[in-house]
């Protein structure tokens, strides 16, 4: 085994693609994953100057330790896990969706002009126009990164990603121009919704959760007991394999990216609707990013979405506790999530693949 | 089956949490440890809360240990008011960082302090106002303080402000005896229709005719209340155009620095900033806020201030404290500059004078002539004839 001279040159290792791990080996390295991230936040801590295991303790009272603390932890997680929703549908399709963010921006836009144009509707009409405005929005803004790509081939990755920021700076346009608050003494924002535009709470949050769920189950359904769900999936494995089945494969790109859109706007409704009551540049804040995590880290089941989110908002939530609590900055936090996603996401890496030392017989065979 | 680990994988992260929380949380704060139920100690009495039971909320635009500007000055307020009371350091709590163009940001902070138990929050900043009045509406029991807005409702949600514009009539007498070019600049956070601002510029130039009939006051508009790169990037341009003293109504020493970096003068604003440009910075405006904030608390411990019953709106000037002039810069300021801001101050703190007094006309730079009376701020949309505008 050593010591011998080589004749060949190799690297010290390479990588290869595992093949089958045993579901213990699998748990072993997630569990090991999850341990880790802890340990590493926790140094992080302990080098600015904080005991690490009552800041961890800090993180999950803060997010559960009263009422409106477990209530504003749920918020935390619908616009997450209605974006992740979204984004799973393109996914499966193989078809990278990195827009949720714009996406959700375009849902809140379409929702908010009926929120601050009709605020006097009926109350119920005026949230189901809103919820189909911003179904619309979204979806729209989806549909024209598809019709790119279906057209002209264009890059689905870039695109989508450049019509987040065209969406944000449409809200920046929005505030600062025609939808000013004339009321505002020139501060640049959108009027507060009227009480009417507002969703209902429902055991002390916002309705958007009975929404969450219900996209929870539909899009559960959809993907495994439609037709339309299983033709995204036989696009995603091999679009060549699609079209020899007579599937219409632009069609379902384009179908799907819509539907895609229309959850994240949907997001966008509950977002100004339920939480804001009102349109502002912080409407997103980055959720439709958090979403592609989380849908990856789910590998895009419906179910594990919802679980995931909500631990996503035990962590948002417990971290906001963190910071009054310990006088941390909030960039202490963000540093502290971005070290945990660090791990459980480099756990998938050493799921698929496995290093392989000089001289030993790897899995190329 | 990989779904089922990764489920096994969401719920061991939840439980390894769990575990970790489980072992400390009788060790980790008593802060939050007392704070279950919010607001209960508000509700029953009707009268003053014993000072022990006091819980003070803040939320902050950036963060304090910038060490200049606004927030820092808030911030010094806030700690001035927890030692003149006596309040312990878990009696409060602080919210950094809220951005006031994200409405969820605004909305998380104010609910959380609310989750802490607080009986007043101190919202310090201009776009935290519609959340305010929303929230108290839904939460009466507690008291929402806002800062530097105009809304209120009597019950529970106060404004509180001052007579900034007497410190900066006084800081345009040095600027106007300072400055070579006649020509001096202003960085402004906001337009001509925003009144707090305007007002304030309107008083500046005001002092500044008054030592200096010649000189004209150019204003740069950033939009923003806290912009570090903006705010400098407009002194710089105001420099640039040949102005050699540059004031300033926006959050950072930004402008201050800039006037440094290109050997001219400044007026700064919130702080004392010729700490941040001693080379430049002849005075600043300053706010002490904890005249405010002392009054604030001391009225709710003395049940003067009731939630749900009685708050009142706070509009305080150079006589109580609220707003002052910080100590010149004696290696900088133009002879003579000292005499005359003490003459004029005596007058304004003895009440014998003000600048704006609601019976002086003044003249505007589109030839009307308009009264202002001081605490009617919000409503100056004009400026003053040696205001210009800059692109």
């Amino acid at each position: 085994m050593t010591g011998t001279v080589k004749t060949t040159k190799e690297p010290l290792f390479h990588v290869v693609k595992h093949a089958e791990r045993s579901g213990r080996q699998m748990i072993g390295f997630r569990l090991l994953a999850v341990a880790l991230s802890i340990v590493a936040g926790g140094l992080f801590i302990l080098a600015i100057g904080h005991n690490p295991i009552a800041v961890y303790g800090t993180i999950l009272e803060g997010a559960f330790r009263s009422k409106i603390a477990i209530q504003s932890t749920v918020k935390f997680a619908i616009p997450l896990c209605i974006c992740a929703l979204g984004v799973t549908l393109a996914f499966k399709m193989k078809f990278w969706n990195i827009g949720g963010e714009g996406q959700l921006i375009m849902g809140a836009v379409f929702a908010s002009y009926f929120a601050l144009n009709f605020p006097h509707w009926n109350h119920w009409v005026l949230l189901l126009v809103m919820l189909v405005a911003g179904a619309l929005g979204g979806g729209l803004w989806g549909l024209l990164a598809a019709a790119f790509k279906v057209k002209w081939g264009t890059n689905e990755t870039l695109l989508t990603l450049m019509l987040n920021y065209i969406a944000l700076h449409l809200v920046s346009y929005l505030q600062a121009g025609p939808w000013r608050d004339p009321e505002a003494n020139g501060f640049s924002k959108i009027a507060r919704f009227d009480k009417n535009a507002g969703m209902d709470k429902v055991l002390g949050v916002h309705f958007g959760w009975i929404i969450m769920l219900v996209l929870v189950a539909l899009v559960w359904i959809y993907l495994k007991r439609s037709k339309q769900g299983y033709e995204i999936s036989v696009v995603g494995e091999s679009q060549d394999t699609a079209r020899y089945a007579g599937i219409h494969v632009k069609k379902v790109v384009l179908r799907t990216m819509f539907l895609s859109g229309a959850i994240a706007g949907i997001a966008g409704v509950c977002q100004v609707s339920g939480s804001d009551m009102t349109l502002s540049m912080g409407v997103a804040g980055g959720v439709g990013f958090t979403a592609i995590i989380v849908a990856w880290l789910c590998q895009l089941n419906p179910g594990m979405i919802l679980v995931v989110s909500l631990l996503f908002s035990i962590l948002e939530k417990g971290s906001s506790v963190v910071q009054s609590t310990y006088g941390l900055s909030s960039d202490c936090a963000d540093v502290l999530q971005g070290i945990i996603l660090f791990f459980i996401l480099g756990s998938e890496f050493f799921v698929r693949y496995a290093f392989v030392g000089r001289g030993k017989k790897g899995g190329a065979k | 089956m990989k779904k089922i680990l990764s489920l096994a994988l969401a719920a061991v992260m939840a439980v390894s949490l769990a575990a970790c929380g489980g072992s400390t949380a009788s060790g980790s704060t008593a802060s939050t440890a007392a704070s279950g139920s919010t607001a209960a100690s508000a509700e029953a009495t009707g009268a003053g809360i014993p000072k022990e039971d006091i819980k003070v909320g803040v939320v902050h635009l950036s963060d304090p240990a910038e060490g200049t500007g606004y927030s820092y000055t808030h911030e010094q307020g806030i700690q001035g008011m927890m030692k003149n009371i006596g309040l312990s350091e878990d009696q409060l709590v602080e919210k950094i960082n809220v951005s006031d163009t994200d409405a969820a940001a605004v909305q998380n902070a104010l609910t959380e302090l609310v989750e802490e138990g607080c009986n007043i929050i101190f919202a310090t900043s201009w776009g935290y106002m519609d959340t305010c009045e929303a929230m108290a509406e839904e939460y009466p029991d507690i008291i929402f303080s806002h800062g530097t807005g105009y809304k209120s409702n009597g019950t529970n949600f106060n404004n509180y402000f001052g007579r900034i514009y007497q410190a900066r009539y006084l800081s345009g007498i040095a600027a106007g005896l300072k400055t070579e070019s006649d020509k001096i600049g202003y960085v402004a956070a906001m337009g001509k229709d925003n009144g707090e601002v305007t007002s304030g510029i309107n008083a500046f130039a005001m002092g500044v005719a008054s030592v200096n009939p010649d000189a004209q006051v150019y204003v740069k508009v950033t939009n923003s209340w806290f912009d570090p790169e903006g705010e400098k990037q407009a002194a710089e341009a105001l420099i640039a155009s040949g102005c050699d003293v540059i004031g300033q109504h926006c959050d950072t020493a930004g402008p201050q620095l800039a006037a440094e970096e290109h050997g001219v003068w400044g007026v700064g604003y919130n702080s004392d900033m010729s700490k941040d440009a001693p080379a430049a910075t002849l005075t600043s405006v300053m706010w002490d806020w904890s005249v405010y904030y002392t009054q604030a608390v001391q009225n709710v411990i003395d049940g003067t201030w009731v939630a749900g019953e009685k708050v009142d709106n706070y509009f305080g000037d150079m006589a109580d404290g609220l707003v002052t002039l910080a100590d010149l810069n004696t290696d900088l300021i133009a002879e003579g500059t000292a005499e005359k801001i003490d003459e004029v101050k005596a007058q304004i703190v003895s009440g014998e004078w003000d600048v704006f007094d609601g019976k002086t006309e003044i003249k505007d730079n589109e030839g009307n002539t308009h009264t202002l009376e001081g605490a009617d701020y919000g409503s100056c949309n004009w400026y003053v004839e040696n205001v210009h505008e800059q692109a």
